[in-house]
């Protein structure tokens, strides 16, 4: 259980704190669309390295403030978020041993399925949008991947 | 590809507590149980109330670069282009100033033609200024989060204008701070009259800062380009007769039953950002129509239409005698000019 100790919840929290800032900081409208879900890719990227640090909860915590601030049903980005976070620490070890390019097919994966999720629940939810222009987020995502593990793994010492 | 049943993460969790496959499935179930409540119960108000409380922080945090960027353009600016400034402001003085030189006459006027002892006073009977903290204006959602919230008596659908015309109204309260969501929202209609020939209708957003658009009116309706739209007191949110827009483009299909029109918006959020919330005098005729005057309203002009000015049955109690009027004659749209 050493690793469990060197696991660095500090640099979670402030980190999602600030993917969370960056994700919700409004831009224009062209840029908004091309914005990567910064606060996903982070917390994927915590469930691959430090996955006790934050763990399910700290996803969940970080989807539900999503929801807050986009004025959404409560719960439906959390939900979504805890999903992708519980299947990024389920093969953690798998992932770690990765290259960044297989990583990043992980991660366009997980971000459709994350945006499936959301567009079901605010289909369920008569919230739907019907805007195509939500599937950008998955190639967008996958091809910052390389750039967010490379900023998020500067603030602590991977094991 | 590995099941995500065994193995994988039970040498993760060690012994110490619950699998994160339990985990998941409790916090899984939690969100849906929020969603549930959220979406059908209305009961998760108050811990929506506290969470936005909460992340105010946070969402102050998030405009202070654009509010950094505009307080250093403010300090920095010239003299010169302070002094334009000033002058401008001070030609706008000077033609509103004008323009309302005979609102005393008119109102009196008014209210000679009315049969009325004496003028209306002013719709807007409170307002209260605002300062946009944050933006969100993309095809999706339309939206504003202002920082006025319950504490400053913002209730949901409060409605928000600027000096030149109707913005939205809110949608969402916390303690400090409050969602307003805009008329251009996908989701947003309001009921509408062209100033000109009374003909009402509904402008929806269209999700673009600058389009309104009027889908039912019929293809014989009197509307023209250039025409001023004001609000029409229906929908029991606004008062009758904001400015809200003006129409720009107006397609006419035969085939089509109507007519494809296209308005934009008056309201704009200028470089102080700031807004307005009204409180319409609840008495005033022009103050939206309570769901009580419509219902009483129906099945009264119906049976007596003529006596229905003159010899209100049920006048609103609490409005003095003075400005008090009649709620059937402030309910029907006839009523308006």
């Amino acid at each position: 259980m050493n690793l469990a100790r060197g696991e660095p919840r500090w640099a979670v929290t402030y980190t999602l704190l600030l993917a969370l800032i960056a994700q919700v900081i409004p831009l224009p409208d062209v840029l908004d669309l091309v914005r990567p879900a910064f606060l996903v890719l982070s917390v994927i990227y915590w469930s691959i390295y430090a996955p006790r640090a934050g763990g399910i909860f700290a996803a969940w915590a970080a989807g539900l403030a999503l929801d807050v601030f986009k004025g959404a049903v409560l719960g439906q980005n959390a939900l979504a978020v805890a999903l992708i976070a519980y299947i990024a620490i389920t093969l953690h070890q798998r992932l770690r041993n990765q290259t960044l390019f297989q990583q990043s097919l992980f991660v366009f994966l997980t971000l459709s399925l994350y945006e499936l999720v959301v567009w079901g629940i605010q289909g369920w939810t008569q919230n739907s949008n019907p805007s195509a222009w939500r599937f950008m987020q998955p190639p967008v995502g996958a091809m910052c991947w390389a750039f967010v593990a490379w900023l998020l793994g500067r603030t602590h010492v991977r094991h | 590809v590995v099941g995500f049943g065994t193995g994988t993460y039970r040498s993760l969790g060690g012994g110490r507590g619950p699998s994160f496959g339990f985990r998941f499935s409790c916090y899984a179930a939690l969100s849906v149980v929020l969603m549930f409540y959220d979406q059908k119960g209305g009961f998760l108000e108050t811990a929506r109330y506290g969470l936005q409380a909460a992340v105010y922080p946070l969402q102050l945090a998030v405009n202070s670069p654009s509010a950094a960027w505009s307080w250093i353009k403010e300090s920095f600016a010239t003299r010169e282009k302070l002094q334009a400034e000033v002058e401008l402001l001070r030609a706008q003085l000077r033609d509103q100033q004008t323009a309302s030189l005979r609102a005393a006459a008119l109102a009196s006027e008014n209210a000679t033609l009315r049969g009325l002892n004496a003028a209306y006073p002013e719709v807007i009977e409170k307002r209260l200024i605002g300062e946009v903290i944050s933006e969100e204006v993309s095809s999706l959602r339309q939206r504003l989060i202002v920082n006025r919230g319950g504490n400053n008596g913002v209730t949901r659908f409060t409605p928000v204008i600027t000096g030149e015309g109707v913005l939205g109204q809110v949608f969402r309260t916390g303690p400090f701070s409050s969602e307003v969501i805009l008329i251009t929202d996908e989701e947003h209609a309001l009921p509408v009259q062209v100033l000109r020939t009374g003909v009402r209708t509904i402008a929806r957003g269209t999700g673009r800062s600058t389009v309104l658009e009027l889908p039912f009116v019929a293809q014989n309706a009197d509307v023209k380009e250039g025409d001023l739209l004001v609000t029409s007191g229906l929908g029991q949110v606004f008062p009758y007769g904001l400015p809200v827009a003006k129409i720009t483009k107006i397609t006419r299909d035969p085939g089509e039953p109507l007519l494809g029109i296209r308005a934009v918006p008056l309201a704009k959020i200028d470089s102080n950002r700031e807004v307005m919330f009204i409180w319409p005098r609840p008495s005033h005729h022009a103050a939206p129509a309570s769901p009580e005057a419509l219902a009483v309203e129906a099945p009264k002009s119906a049976a007596t239409p003529a006596a229905a000015p003159a010899a209100p049955a049920a006048p609103p109690a609490a409005a003095p005698a003075a400005q008090r009027v009649p709620a059937p004659a402030a309910a029907p749209p006839g009523a308006r000019p």
